[in-house]
Formats: structure tokens, C-alpha cells, sequence
């Protein structure tokens, strides 16, 4: 099979002798760094953490399903683990993913800078995220909260003794990390792009996190604040949510759901952002459509904070307004469609390249079309009664955050990996894995459709044996997911020392990331690049790839 | 590129506040606080709340203005705070689709 990977002679090749990685060495100097490119590998290991935990909590909860009654877990303890799960996995995984490590890493890369705006502000989000991340893990060892991600009231006001508050305050200094940095990369895009490097010019990964990060500095404050009533409710009886004085639960939904809709965006967007880079690079084309993608980054952002009431359809919230909501939701599947067919449009007559990246950009694609599209059915007012809050509307969001979101973080990871590290990780091995991971995840998460369909509610540790069948399915799609993530934990670290030297750029791609050294310079470029050329333009790569023969020759 | 200069030169000018308007500004707003303090104490009806939150809005406008230099700063600055304020008026105006039109006391 063709391939567009070009490599160095291995035999002579070295890595660089001076790079981010070997400037200075020591704990202090990645604790105490500025450099983005160590404070995106700090991210990188934390969030691989905490991804581990909330993949061995969602092991658990398949085990727990594999048979009908509540056997391997008491009930409330079964509540407590998918919860964690779910914290764990939305504000210290999928929303740091893809911006605080790859974003935090290329953004300025991209734009042709030496850092971001704000270097010192940038470690400081990683700070508020450990210290998020170790408030959400002292609930755990302390007892646990399962109150589900959601925090609904009444419940984690009044009626549950387990630790809300520490998990709220864990996830309110999660959320001024992320605030930290979408205010970092608003500034650098604004202020910080190299001359010549025009709004038009920007790599859509650049637009797609521009919009990510206007989501996280308008809607994050309003998560924040919300738990904060949340917390001052339990504590001090406040009232704002209790109907014997005068407030309403429901008011926390609007409240929670208006950061937590956007949110959604802001675990996606970044997600898109990678694809539009591994298809341009793998199909040899520029992104069909450029400036439709890069809008409909925006417009996904600007849509994404209008429907936040579909989450809230059979709570008893006005027919009217659940009428008006139902409507704008359909509206966001214009601008993910435009990005679905674009990327198709750019594949097609392409010269396509079947590398590792690409193929969890393939299972992206395919993925997030049907999460997509089964958003449809439940933004349909009547069919969401009928669907929410069974399996349906599981299998929906981790078709989107984990067949979406998780297989574009892995495109990611790969397809930078040699920027990151200098090296190439192994090909036919993370191939399999891709496969295996594409597999497994179609094996757990298909059936809960149907499970869902048939009416099997989420939440519960037992169901009735009717439902064993696509249960046991789902729980061995699980294991095969398991391998699949368990191999690159493997042979990426195994790369660092046996990987093939990548060289400046190994798949011919045409970023200002690739035209310097792998691992980069601690200050990027010696020289601040001039953008002479639009980007994606595969032709402007083959004459100063021609150009640089010639003159060696 | 010109334009970018330019632009950059624009934010580097530092507007001085004279101390005289800090003074005038903070007076303003104990005069407002303590007219809080003071409305409270008439019971208005449904006007309460309306006058407590306006004198509110005026006061976190007194303090955006001229306490965080927004009234001298740049057009980029201004639209950024009008964000911000256009995802609250958002939050506001769709939850109260709502509230206006509930089943109130029929469940």
C-alpha cells in the first residue's frame, strides 16, 4: 500500500541536538516551565491519568451489566462508580483533551509564535486542574458522590450524604483551568500570528479552537457559579432551589444545562479541528470548502448555547419554550453536517493514504455521523420522550465523546506524536489498534441502542434478563475497546526510546509545525516565519521541497 | 500589516485616570449602596426587586467603565465585555420561554 510517510536514513539520522525536551532537565524545570510545549506534556500525562481511572470506573459498571441483578456491586455503590465516571471523564478528560495537550502544544506552532499569550497563566491552569483533579480524587478514597455528573437538585441539595461539595469544588477549579486557557488562545490567535498569517490563512485546527475557546470563556462561569449555589444550598439552606422557599429545581437545570450543552461543543470542536488537519494531510488536498468549515466552527459555538433545553424536555418545563428548544436544536446539524460533507468532499479524487491517523479519522467520521444524527431522534420532542433516559441517549453521547471526541484525540496524539517526541511510533501496531478500537466500540455501544429502544433505563444496576443478550454484547465490546486503548499506553512510551527518527516532516504535511525541527526549539522558530502562502497548499510544500534539492544537489 | 501596527501602538497608549475620577466613581457607588440599604426599608410591591437590581446594574456598570477601564479601552475590549453581557442576556431571555408560559399549578 502507498504511503506518504517520508523518513530520514535511519542510519544517519539524529535527533536534533538542542530541543524543548533537553533544553533544561530536572523536576523544577518542567514544574516551574512557561514553555507550551511542556506545559501541553504536563497536561498529557495528567489527563492519561485520570483517563485511566474513569476507563477502569466504566470497566466496572459493563461488569456490574454483564448479568441482570445487582450482583457485583451494592446498588448505591454502583451509583457512586458511574458517577465518578462521569465527572472524571467529562472535566478531567474529554474537556482538557484535545485543547490543554495538542491545542496547548500547536496553537502557537500554528500561528507562528514563540509561546502564548500568557505562558505563566497557562501553568497556572494546569495547577488549577491538579488541584481539581486531586479534590475530585479525594471524594473518591473519601466515600464517593452519586449524585451522577449532573448534580440534579433536589437530589444533591437535599436528600444525599455523600461528598457533593468536595466533587462541586473539584470541578469549579477544573473549570478556571479551561477558562485559563481559552483566554490564552483567544489572545495569542488574536495578537500573536506571524506576518503574512491572516485570519484565512489560520489552520482550521486554529478556528476550530478559536470557537472552542470563546465557549469556555462565556458559558464556564456559569457551571462555576451554579455549584457554588449548589454548595451554599447544602450548606447554608439558601433556597434558591427549594420550592418550600421559593425557588425552583428546576432553575438549576437551566443553569447547569446552558454550560453543560456548550460544553458538549467544547469536548467536540477540538475534535473537528484535528480531523480537518489529518484528512487535508492524508488526502493530499486542501480542505473543500475552507471558509465553511472555519465558520461553521464559530456558528456550532454561537448555536451551541440556544438549546440547552433539550436536555430538559420531560422535566415539566413550558410546551412552548420544549417547542422553540426542539427547533434550535435541529439548527446545530447544519454546521456538523457542513463539516461531515466537507471532509467527504476533500476525500473525494484525493491521492488517499491509509496511515494510522486516518484511520481513527475514518472511524471519527463514521462515529460521529451516527452520534450526530441520533441526536436528531432525541431533539424530536416526541420521540425524546420515549428515549431519554434510557441506554438510547447513552449509546448517543458516547457515539459522539468517545467514537468522536476520544478517536480524534487518538488522530491526534498520532499524527503529532512525531512533532511532540522526534520519533515515529510503530505503524502496523497502532494500525491494529485503530481497527481494534474502531471494533470495539461499534460491539459496546451499538447494542444500547437497541437496549435503549426496547426502554432499558440508564442509571440502574439491575435489568430485567430479557435484556442479558445485548448486555453481554456490549460488556465483551467493552474488553476489546479496553485492548485497544491499553496498546498505545504501550507502544507510544515504547516509541520514545526504539521509534524511528521522524525528521522536520515526516508526512509531508504543510502546517508551519512541520517546516521546523522535531521536537521543536524551546523558542519554536530562530527566526519568526513569514505565511506566504495559503493554508493547505500541497503545491507551495512541492516547490520548497524541489527548491531545497536543487540547491543540496 | 499597517493596520496591525497601528492597532498595537492604539493599545499601548496607556490611558491616565486621574485619582479625581476613582474618588467621584467610589462616592458614587456608597451613595448608591447606601440608597439600597435605605429603599429597602420602603416596601414598594413588585418594584423590590426591579429598583434593587437596577441600582445594582449601574453600580457593576460604574465599576466595568471606569474601575476596569473599559470606557477609554479599545473597540476589541468593548465588544469583548458586550459578549459577555449578550451570553447573559441568552441565559436570561431563553429561560424565561419558560418560566412566562409554565403549567404553573397543574402538576
Amino acid at each position: 500500500m502507498s504511503t506518504i510517510v517520508s523518513l530520514p536514513d535511519q542510519s544517519t539520522a539524529k535527533l536534533p541536538a538542542k530541543s524543548y525536551l533537553n533544553q533544561e532537565y530536572g523536576l523544577k524545570s518542567w514544574l516551574l516551565t512557561g514553555d507550551h510545549k511542556r506545559i501541553a506534556m504536563l497536561y498529557l500525562f495528567s489527563i492519561t491519568f485520570f483517563f485511566v481511572i474513569g476507563g477502569v470506573l466504566a470497566g466496572l459498571i459493563r461488569l456490574e451489566l454483564l448479568t441482570p441483578p445487582a450482583d457485583l456491586m451494592a446498588t448505591d455503590t454502583y451509583n457512586k462508580v458511574f458517577s465518578m465516571h462521569g465527572i472524571i471523564m467529562i472535566f478531567l478528560f474529554l474537556v482538557p483533551s484535545v485543547p490543554a495537550t495538542i491545542g496547548n502544544f500547536l496553537i502557537p506552532l500554528m500561528v507562528g509564535a514563540r509561546d502564548l499569550a500568557f505562558p505563566k497563566i497557562n501553568l497556572l491552569s494546569w495547577y488549577l486542574y491538579m488541584g481539581g483533579g486531586l479534590l475530585v480524587l479525594a471524594t473518591m478514597v473519601l466515600g464517593g458522590v452519586d449524585t451522577g455528573w449532573t448534580f440534579t437538585t433536589p437530589l444533591s441539595t437535599h436528600y444525599l450524604n455523600t461528598h457533593v461539595v468536595t466533587a462541586a469544588m473539584g470541578i469549579f477549579l477544573a473549570g478556571f483551568s479551561s477558562i485559563f486557557t481559552g483566554l490564552n488562545f483567544i489572545v495569542t490567535i488574536h495578537r500573536m500570528r506571524c506576518p503574512g498569517m491572516t485570519w484565512f490563512r489560520l489552520p482550521l485546527f486554529v478556528w476550530g479552537h478559536y470557537a472552542t475557546s470563546i465557549i469556555m470563556i462565556l458559558g464556564t462561569p456559569v457551571l462555576a457559579i451554579t455549584l457554588v449555589l449548589v454548595a451554599l444550598e447544602r450548606t447554608m439552606n439558601i433556597g434558591v432551589f427549594d420550592p418550600s422557599k421559593g425557588g425552583d429545581p428546576l432553575l438549576f437545570q437551566h443553569l447547569f444545562w446552558f454550560y453543560s450543552h456548550p460544553a458538549v461543543y467544547i469536548m467536540i470542536l477540538p475534535g473537528m479541528a484535528v480531523i480537518s488537519e489529518v484528512i487535508s494531510t492524508f488526502s493530499r488536498k486542501r480542505v473543500f470548502g475552507y471558509t465553511a468549515v472555519a465558520f461553521s466552527s464559530v456558528a456550532i459555538a454561537v448555536f451551541g448555547f440556544l438549546v440547552w433545553e433539550h436536555h430538559m424536555f420531560i422535566m415539566g418545563v413550558s410546551q412552548y419554550s420544549a417547542l422553540v428548544f426542539s427547533l434550535l436544536t435541529m439548527l446545530v446539524a447544519v454546521p456538523s453536517a457542513i463539516k461531515i460533507f466537507n471532509w467527504s468532499m476533500t476525500l473525494y479524487k484525493g491521492s488517499i493514504t491509509f496511515e494510522t491517523p486516518m484511520l481513527y479519522a475514518f472511524g471519527f467520521i463514521g462515529l460521529f455521523t451516527i452520534g450526530g444524527l441520533t441526536g436528531i431522534f432525541l431533539a424530536t420532542l416526541g420521540m425524546d420522550v420515549h428515549l431519554t433516559e434510557t441506554y438510547f441517549i447513552v449509546a448517543h453521547f458516547h457515539f459522539v465523546m468517545v467514537g468522536g471526541m476520544l478517536m480524534a484525540y487518538l488522530a491526534g496524539v498520532h499524527f503529532w506524536w512525531p512533532k511532540m517526541t522526534g520519533r515515529m511510533y510503530p505503524e502496523a501496531i497502532s494500525k491494529t489498534a485503530a481497527v481494534i478500537t474502531f471494533i470495539g466500540f461499534i460491539v459496546t455501544f451499538f447494542p444500547q441502542f437497541i437496549l435503549g429502544y426496547l426502554g432499558m433505563p440508564r442509571r440502574y444496576a439491575a435489568y430485567p434478563a430479557d435484556f442479558q443478550v445485548l448486555n453481554v454484547f456490549s460488556t465483551a465490546g467493552a474488553s476489546i475497546l479496553g485492548i485497544g486503548y491499553l496498546l498505545p499506553m504501550l507502544y507510544l512510551p515504547w516509541s520514545l526510546k526504539y521509534g524511528e527518527i521522524a525528521g522536520d516532516n515526516p508526512w509531508q504535511a504543510t502546517g508551519l509545525e512541520w517546516q521546523i525541527q522535531s521536537p521543536p526549539l524551546t523558542e519554536n522558530f530562530s527566526e519568526i516565519p513569514i505565511m506566504d502562502h495559503e493554508a493547505y497548499d500541497y503545491e507551495w510544500l512541492a516547490n520548497k521541497t524541489h527548491h531545497e534539492v536543487q540547491t543540496v544537489g | 500589516m499597517t493596520e496591525k501596527t497601528q492597532s498595537t501602538h492604539q493599545d499601548a497608549e496607556v490611558h491616565v485616570v486621574k485619582p479625581p475620577v476613582y474618588l467621584a466613581i467610589f462616592f458614587a457607588l456608597l451613595v448608591l449602596t447606601a440608597l439600597t440599604t435605605g429603599i429597602s426599608f420602603i416596601d414598594l410591591g413588585v418594584f423590590n426587586a426591579v429598583i434593587a437590581l437596577a441600582i445594582a446594574c449601574l453600580k457593576a456598570s460604574l465599576v466595568v467603565l471606569f474601575f476596569m477601564h473599559i470606557h477609554y479601552s479599545s473597540r476589541l475590549l468593548k465588544l469583548t465585555v458586550a459578549a459577555g453581557l449578550f451570553t447573559f442576556m441568552l441565559l436570561i431571555s431563553l429561560t424565561m420561554t419558560d418560566y412566562i408560559s409554565r403549567a404553573w399549578g397543574m402538576f
